[in-house]
């Protein structure tokens, strides 16, 4: 897979200097070349009821990565903290070679917002707005991705087309009356719109019945490939995975703690 | 920006229901502020519009209040009389340019009935300078004749020409059946204590005295009418009198010699300083109404904030759905902000509309019907004031949920946790 797009340098310089001081590093690739980047993270919820540790999780530029792992494995706090939504207590987490334990908790969403899309499992969108102005959202917290679309309604009206949606489905209407099928599009097209460096997918394809499941995520795939994008999705089923460069369970990079029940 | 508020407009309509009642109720407390703010308004100047052109009110010595009441408002009774040398001497004074007397005492059922010259009806304005006018028959032009005032006619169903018997003294038994008056004229509806009266010429106040003395009728037959007629009927004393001057910069000058009258206590009073003196003991029930109506507006900003709050935990997907497109938790307390923000527009403009569609339909009744002239001005600097104070309130009560919604998001990031 090649990288296709130009590497923040200090940050890069950053990263480098970090990743040079901790552990063995054998195959490891440069840090440029990294989307996401777990070193030596230990996280614990408030009260103590649930803790993840994750040594070392590195996802490459380019890359389609399938996480796969059962509920309660620590596939949302995973997330969450790969999106900046939570810190950890020790170690780092890097996304396109930021450190997002240097940034303040309103630059972390600003760069969630220009780095990342994402695709929940099921009740993507505002019920209320149009499923063009759900593509829409997230330009308005998003600067760098806003930059990269000339003329926004077209860009989203675009990529819901390539998505196999009608101008009239997005356009007119609430995103409610559109099946949960659609609004999965719906999601994917707000995701992709601007291009961020990095697509992250909590499972996007579990609402859909398996016949629709494969060609959902046959269109995601082959919109994140021209995209150039990093994609890292997680699932429960292993089945996925044959579309992916590489599948991690979760239970081999990360240990839960829980406390009484999780 | 111009997302969020769409996007705020649209969440707002999916929950049509809930917000048209909460911007329902935001509207009635907006439009009842703003009613009881024109009315109050229109009353304070109907109310000094009771009198206008006539410079200086004389009567016995007492208050101005007191004066003002009985001898515009027709409330309560003179202490005294002036006698009618005194009332002569004073209107030959240089400066004054025209004087009407007035002549109370008399009643008829629930109405006064007032003594005076044809010149009350010339020299009588209200509401800034309308003069007085019949809407049926005459003046008054024989000694027996009676205008009585739109209420009057309205409420005992009297028409032109119709007798009317005066009784003497106020709420008294005792009738002037002797000597029985005749409708001449029925004024039009003018909004002040005239319409309640029953008015008739100095003369005959005189004559229906004739013989009655210290409050009773003396014994043995009553003088026929065609001797009356015959008698010199020039008053011996009236209530209290109307004074013009000539020149506005006399009135104090005239007001002083009123009040330093050697030959007997009088007091001359400005109508409109005596009026703005009443209006301040009456006003103390504006101010409440005001207070109350203010609270209404709270209320029903309270209530909206408690709509939000509400609504908050079934909200909280679409709260994790903008915070996974990066928007931070002060977007969406912003958010929340702008919805109550919306609604309350919406509600203070709605109240506004209301407020005229009202004053459209009930202005002519209030009129007509309690003299209450509330004038529909366009929508000025007080309607302006209200409109941002309820915005700016709303913005304010809306830090209830949006500071719960902050706190929420913050909490619970992309993922609910139902």
């Amino acid at each position: 897979m090649e990288d296709t797009r130009d590497a923040a340098p200090s940050a890069d310089r950053l990263s480098a200097s970090r990743l040079s001081a901790s552990g063995p590093s054998a195959d490891r690739p440069a840090a440029g070349e990294l989307a996401i980047d777990l070193a030596d993270v230990m996280f614990d919820w408030p009260a103590g009821r649930f803790g993840l540790s994750v040594d070392a999780f590195r996802v490459r530029r380019g890359e389609s990565v399938l996480l796969v792992g059962q509920s309660g494995s620590g596939k949302s706090t995973l997330l969450s903290l790969i999106c900046g939504i939570n810190v950890p207590a020790a170690g780092t987490v890097c996304v396109e070679g930021t450190d997002l334990g240097t940034l303040s908790g309103s630059r972390r969403d600003r760069f969630r917002a220009d780095t990342i899309g994402i695709i929940f499992q099921m009740f993507n969108l505002l019920p209320y707005a149009s499923g063009l102005d759900n593509v829409l959202v997230p330009l308005r917290f998003a600067p760098a991705r806003r930059r990269r679309c000339a003329d926004a309604r077209a860009e989203a009206l675009r990529l819901t087309a390539a998505l196999g949606l009608t101008q009239a489905q997005v356009a007119y209407g609430p995103a409610s009356a559109l099946s949960v099928g659609q609004q999965q599009r719906v999601a994917v097209a707000r995701a992709l719109i601007g291009r961020p460096p990095i697509l992250i997918a909590d499972e996007p394809t579990s609402a859909l019945d398996t016949r629709a499941q494969d060609g959902f995520l046959e269109l995601v795939l082959d919109q994140v490939h021209q995209a150039g994008m990093s994609v890292l999705m997680v699932s429960h089923d292993e089945g996925l995975g044959r579309r992916f460069d590489r599948v991690v369970r979760l239970c081999d990079i990360a240990r839960v703690r829980s406390a009484g029940a999780a | 920006m111009i997302l969020l508020l769409k996007l705020a407009a649209a969440s707002l309509r999916s929950r049509a229901l809930t917000v048209g009642l909460t911007v329902f109720a935001v509207a009635l407390s907006v439009a009842l502020l703003l009613g009881v703010e024109k009315a109050r308004t229109g009353a304070k100047a109907s109310f000094a519009d009771t009198i206008s052109d006539t410079d200086l009110i004389v009567g016995a010595r007492s208050g101005q209040v007191p004066l003002l009441l009985y001898a515009v408002f027709r409330i309560g009774n003179a202490t005294n009389n002036i006698t009618w040398e005194s009332y002569q001497d004073i209107i030959g004074r240089p400066g004054i340019a025209w004087a009407v007397p007035i002549s109370l005492g008399d009643s008829h059922r629930q109405f006064r009935v007032m003594g005076t010259t044809q010149a009350y009806f010339e020299r009588y304005k209200y509401r800034g300078g309308r003069a007085l006018a019949v809407a049926d028959g005459a003046l008054f032009d024989d000694l027996f004749d009676a205008v009585i005032g739109a209420d009057v006619a309205a409420q005992l169903g009297y028409a032109v020409g119709d007798p009317i018997v005066v009784a003497h003294g106020i709420a008294s038994f005792l009738d002037h059946a002797d000597t029985p008056f005749r409708i001449s004229g029925i004024l039009e509806k003018t909004g002040t204590p005239v319409d309640r009266t029953v008015l008739v010429s100095l003369e005959a106040i005189e004559a229906i005295h004739v013989d009655w003395q210290s409050g009773a009728q003396r014994p043995g037959a009553p003088t026929p009418v065609e001797v009356i007629r015959q008698m010199d009927l020039t008053p011996k004393a009236i209530t209290a009198a109307m004074l013009g001057v000539q020149s506005r910069l006399q009135i104090f000058s005239v007001q002083r010699a009123i009040n330093d009258y050697p030959n007997e206590p009088l007091l001359a009073i400005l109508p409109g300083v005596a009026l703005q003196e009443l209006w301040g003991i009456v006003g103390i029930a504006e101010t409440a109404l005001v207070g109350v109506s203010v609270m209404v507006v709270v209320t029903a900003l309270l209530g909206l904030a408690a709509m939000l709050l509400a609504g908050l935990s079934a909200r909280r997907r679409e709260m994790a759905i903008f915070r996974a497109m990066g928007a931070g938790p002060a977007a969406i307390m912003g958010l929340l902000m702008t919805e109550a923000v919306l609604m309350a527009l919406c509600g203070a403009v709605l109240g506004i509309a209301f407020l005229y569609g009202g004053l459209v339909v009930l202005q002519p009744i209030l009129d007509t019907r309690f003299g209450l002239f509330i004038p529909i001005t366009g929508i000025g600097v007080p309607e302006a004031l209200v409109v941002l104070t309820v915005v700016a309130a709303a913005a304010l009560v809306s830090l209830i949920p949006s500071i719960r919604a902050y706190r929420i998001s913050l909490a619970d990031g992309m993922t609910v946790k139902m």
